[in-house]
């Protein structure tokens, strides 16, 4: 169970917390204008990989907010956190 | 008659206060501190249970929570009986009964124990490549299984036990309070860090708190008595807290454990009574201290097994802390100096120990004179190759180890003897270690994984992190502490320490025996009955990592989850197969370290606890009025009113009747309302909804659907424009949680630009849905000033307005395809508008109407409910709903998904509507639609999503998903049933005033 530091609002317990799945995926701005393929890459393609992972979580218990987390999926350590918008903090 | 063998008083046994108990029906006393175990062992019980496999008769083990062998039914004659409960853990109290387990009939006469003769046949994986073939004889073997094995009974009833959940924050938690745990929640405490110090025992000290050997001192008295000293000290320092009977059952990442707190288990029925049995403990810890200990290994020798056969260091625990030898012909087995340390236990009280057999060829520590002292015989380089005695011990074979410990050489002496103490050595119990996510790593040397590293927010300090001997332990722990906590010093780094030191070791996994080792049965693991054969025969077979080795062979996965036969196991496979153990590594530990009740992972969460609910204003009329209720997401809405003795279909066919003939009324609060302001409202609107909302004027209502990024329908509802920049937005009952979330997500990081607040509003209004062709008639006499002609309050459009000085807004729309409004109340006054609307419908027969009645109503007009006809694979053109879809609108949710060549397939499942040929025939929801019958394999083309019998249309109507079927219009097909195959024809999904003359009607 992890403890996540919210940017808003500290430390809390994991079961607050929603995951939103990889971050930094960014919906494209002229949806009409990109392939099929370009559109699938979008809408269903995403990482699972054995490292660093940024993800998305919301304080859905809490402020509600969403941000952005850097998280080893290799032994869950949360790396960063950083409010939405902000660029990923280098490795 | 039994023999009482307690011998020696003990401060920790109360014998003024004596408790009497049942075991398998017989009556046995013992005293307060005792545990069922110590008791049964005081009046020479040995034999508790069988074993799961063979049914071998098996005794008491060990003192502690890793018994394997003897676990006992609780309370086996009531309907909340408790299986699987340690004979070891359980602390008697007056009126306590268990009863032996895995036997059948009786623990003395079990049908089951044919099978040890049978053992040859059962090897490992047995039950696998037998009973599995021929498949159709499972229920034949099942039934000899079933009654012949298995552990214990479950409970029949409902469990009436209180149990508690409890969060803990602290900065330092110990696990284990031995001398380790004590010390360093007291150093902890004392310098200032919030402690939690927990103990799965109810007496504080772990095992040296019992400790009289004259070799272990420290400042020149027993380490017991400076300990008792100190644990004095600790029990009044004001920071730390104390929990005893509580065991640390898992180690989550970030310090986050889970451990029960045992309350009332030892207290008999009257003390029980309206008190919590067992808390969970959720702790989250800034800095974890395990000091959890070593558990004493077994060794592994032929028919290692038997009644009398136990630890060598349960056997002293039950003697220097319960007073109770466990024999009267007693004899030591031993490739340690431990085990002399028992013996000499034994000796002091004046038991007499016949033997030590020690497979070393010698020791020079301190003790070894002692024991000759004594008197004792010593067998060095000897092993056991054998024993004997059914239900109990009664003789070991001993015979001489050779040289490289593989074979054993010369004559064999056989020795009389009921209980043998055996000591394989330690290992440290790093369980909760492993758990929390940290690695072990292989000391070759002592033959024990020890924690990797420590870290800055756990440590493992005493003989949990492979420090035996006390003066290590306490050097160790003191520096360890010092760094851990940031301290300059403890305040027992100068006590004077006295210690004998363990010169010699020799470690054999699998002790060698004068016969064959497929003749022989060296138990590794005692509850699954895994030998060291079982684990070779795997290996023979091509089984190589241990986890696959340990589901061939079921070792260690017991409920004791082999804490006693698992390092036996790698060291048997490691020989066995010419690798070295550390490169083995060890299968996983898993929480939790001892079982849990399903009551303490539960907690309060029971019955009307265990989910939320949401009720209506207007909930109390409807209970008023015997509704019937149905659940919705949370919500608990009136589903129909039944009138005397109708059924539920007699109640709807008539609510759904009155609805359209005269006016009805439907509680509709459950709806999801969001308020939605800002400047870009509607530009919000536009990017969220398939249709166009610009336009779109102030006091007017639309309908939306909403699509996921996919293009399949998410949700819909209608909104209604309240001022330039405020909209107010329904959703389905379900949805309105989801739809919240979705739009937050979209705001807060694709569109932060825009400028919207969302306020969910669902709980602050309630919702009275006026409808029918009398429902203009009955809101004019609600508020006769409002003018509710056509002209100036049509069809979706919006009013507020005054009711007895409490505004409402009134929206005019419909979900019936009636003229209907929706008044939505402040929700302290939903009631009494509610009422309000009953009074003045009487004259006009208003009839309530649940959400049964709703939904077939809105089916007869073909409206769809998002979630019963879509599911998720659904388009709004799969739902002929084009209409909705803008072409003119650059971008919303889902649009870009609408063009996939997927998505614009001809041949995809649509929605239509369906008529049965026999008009009577109500289709069951969700049966398959095929076209041809005789077709193999049967093509199913799509399934009913709606179906009921409509009294307005005197026939039966159902919505389906049917494949391509916009192009099937008139098209017969079948649905099967299990009795009989039903002909429908694919209609209009409108069933009823197709051209909506009913919305305006003037009736
Ligand atoms: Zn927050």
């Amino acid at each position: 169970m992890f403890l996540i530091n919210c940017p808003y609002c500290g430390e809390r317990d994991q079961q607050e917390f929603k995951a939103g799945g990889e971050a930094h995926i960014e919906r494209p701005k002229q949806p009409t204008e990109l392939s099929d393929d370009q559109w699938a890459e979008y809408l269903f393609m995403r990482k699972n990989i054995k490292g660093v992972q940024f993800e998305r979580w919301n304080h859905a218990h809490g402020c509600r907010k969403w941000f952005n987390m850097a998280r080893d999926t290799s032994n869950d350590e949360i790396k960063a956190i950083y409010k939405m918008g902000e660029k990923p903090p280098p490795q | 008659m039994t023999k009482n063998l307690r011998v020696k008083s003990s401060e920790f046994i109360d014998e003024t206060s004596r408790i009497s108990f049942k075991f398998d029906g017989k009556t046995y006393y013992g005293f307060k501190g005792d545990t069922l175990a110590s008791a049964l062992l005081a009046s020479n019980v040995h034999l508790i249970g069988r074993s799961f496999k063979y049914h071998r008769p098996r005794g008491i083990m060990t003192s502690g929570s890793e018994e394997p062998n003897a676990i006992v039914q609780v309370n086996p004659n009531s309907n909340i009986t408790e299986p699987n409960a340690r004979a070891t853990e359980i602390e008697i109290y007056e009126g306590l009964e268990a009863t032996s387990q895995n036997c059948w009939p009786s623990v003395n006469f079990d049908i089951g124990g044919i099978n040890n003769f049978l053992a040859p046949f059962l090897p490992a994986g047995f039950y696998y490549k037998t009973f599995m073939w021929p498949k159709s004889f499972w229920e034949k073997y099942e039934f000899f299984i079933r009654h012949s094995a298995g552990l214990g009974k479950s409970p029949t009833k409902r469990d009436p036990d209180i149990y508690d959940h409890r969060n803990i924050h602290c900065d330092v938690l110990v696990v284990g309070a031995g001398i380790s745990g004590i010390l360093a929640a007291k150093n902890a405490a004392k310098n200032n860090y919030k402690t939690l110090l927990i103990d799965e025992k109810n007496e504080l000290g772990g095992s040296t708190i019992f400790e009289t050997n004259e070799n272990k001192k420290i400042n020149n008295t027993f380490s017991s008595e400076w300990l008792k000293k100190e644990i004095s000290e600790v029990k009044n320092i004001k920071n730390l807290e104390i929990k005893t009977r509580t065991s640390v059952a898992a180690y989550h990442q970030y310090n986050y454990l889970l451990a029960r707190e045992n309350l009332t288990d030892h207290l008999e029925k009257k003390d029980k009574k309206n008190k919590i049995r067992q808390r969970l403990l959720k702790i989250r810890a800034k800095k974890v201290i395990l000091a959890t200990g070593a558990l004493e290994r077994p060794l592994v020798f032929n028919n290692n097994d038997r009644p009398g056969i136990m630890l060598s260091s349960a056997v002293k625990k039950y003697i220097d802390f319960y007073g109770v030898a466990c024999g009267k012909k007693n004899i030591f087995f031993t490739n340690n100096d431990s085990a002399y340390e028992s013996a000499l236990s034994l000796h002091n009280k004046g038991i007499k120990v016949d033997a030590i057999i020690d497979i070393r060829e010698n020791s020079n520590a301190k003790i070894i004179k002692k024991i000759n002292e004594a008197g004792i015989k010593i067998y060095w380089s000897h092993t056991i190759v054998d024993t004997s005695g059914y239900k109990r011990l009664s003789d070991i074979s001993i015979m001489k180890l050779s040289n490289d410990g593989m074979s054993v050489i010369g004559s064999k002496t056989s020795i009389s003897c009921d209980c043998l103490g055996i000591a394989g050595g330690w290992t440290p119990a790093v369980h909760l270690y492993t758990q929390s996510g940290n690695k072990l790593t292989f000391d070759e040397d002592r033959n024990i994984f020890v924690p990797k590293a420590d870290n800055s927010e756990q440590i493992c300090v005493g003989s949990c992190g492979g420090d035996f001997e006390l003066d290590e332990i306490i050097k160790n722990l003191s520096n360890k502490l010092k760094n851990f906590l940031n301290i300059s010093q403890t305040d027992f780094e100068d006590i004077s320490l006295e210690n004998d030191k363990e010169t010699s070791k020799r470690n054999i996994w699998l002790l060698p025996s004068d016969k064959p080792t497929g003749k022989t049965k060296p138990f590794v693991d005692y509850q699954n009955d895994a030998t060291a054969k079982d684990i070779k025969l795997a290996l023979r077979e091509g089984f190589r990592s241990i986890e696959h080795v340990k589901r061939y062979t079921t070792t260690g996965m017991g409920t004791d989850q082999g804490k006693l036969g698992n390092m036996h196991a790698l060291g048997i496979i490691a020989d066995t197969a010419g690798v070295k153990m550390g490169e083995l590594g060890t299968t996983t530990f898993r929480p939790p370290y001892t079982p849990l009740t399903f009551g303490t992972i539960v907690g309060r969460n029971v019955g009307e606890f265990f989910d939320t609910f949401r009720r209506t204003p207007m909930n109390d009329w409807h209970i008023k009025n015997k509704a019937e209720f149905e659940n919705v997401g949370q919500w608990k809405r009136a589903w129909y009113y039944p009138i005397d003795n109708e059924t539920m279909h007699q109640a709807v066919q008539r609510e759904s009747k009155a609805a359209r003939k005269s006016a009805g009324i439907l509680d509709a609060s459950t709806l999801g309302k969001i308020d939605i302001q800002g400047s870009d409202a509607s530009e919000f609107l536009n990017r969220v909804y398939t249709n166009a909302w610009s336009k779109l004027a102030i006091g007017k209502c639309r309908y939306g659907l909403m699509l996921n990024e996919d293009g399949m329908v998410f949700d819909d509802g209608v909104t209604t424009r309240l001022g330039e920049n405020h909209y107010i937005m329904t959703t389905t009952t379900g949805g309105a949680a989801n739809v919240l979330s979705k739009l937050e997500d979209y705001l807060q990081t694709e569109w932060p630009e825009l400028d919207v607040y969302l306020t969910s509003v669902t709980d602050h209004f309630a919702t009275a849905s006026l409808c029918g062709p009398n429902s203009k008639k009955i809101l004019n006499k609600i508020i006769p000033e409002l003018d509710l002609s056509d002209e100036n309050f049509p069809h979706m459009s919006f009013k507020e307005v005054i009711i007895d000085k409490i505004k409402c807004r009134i929206m005019r729309i419909s979900f019936t395809g009636e003229q209907s409004y929706e008044i939505n109340a402040p929700a302290s006054f939903g009631e009494a508008v509610w009422e309000k609307c009953i009074e003045a419908g009487k004259e006009f027969d208003i009839t309530p109407y649940g959400t049964e009645t709703m939904h077939l109503l809105r089916a007869e007009k073909g409206f769809i409910i998002v979630g019963q006809d879509t599911d998720g694979t659904m388009t709004p053109i799969d739902l002929q709903m084009d209409w909705i879809v803008s072409k003119k609108k650059y971008d919303f949710i889902g649009k870009r998904s609408l063009y996939r060549s997927d998505t614009m397939k001809e041949n995809r499942k649509q929605l239509v509507g369906l008529l049965t040929e026999d008009p009577n025939i109500v289709l069951e929801e969700g049966a398959q639609i095929v076209s041809e019958l005789n077709q193999k394999p049967i093509e199913m083309l799509g399934h009913v999503t709606s179906s009921y019998f409509s009294p307005n249309l005197n026939k039966s109507i159902a919505l389906a998903v049917v494949k391509d079927g916009k192009n099937m219009m008139g098209k017969k097909l079948f649905i099967p049933m299990e009795n009989k195959n039903i002909g429908v024809t694919i209609s209009n999904t409108i069933f009823y005033d197709e051209e909506n003359k009913r919305i305006n009607a003037k009736l």
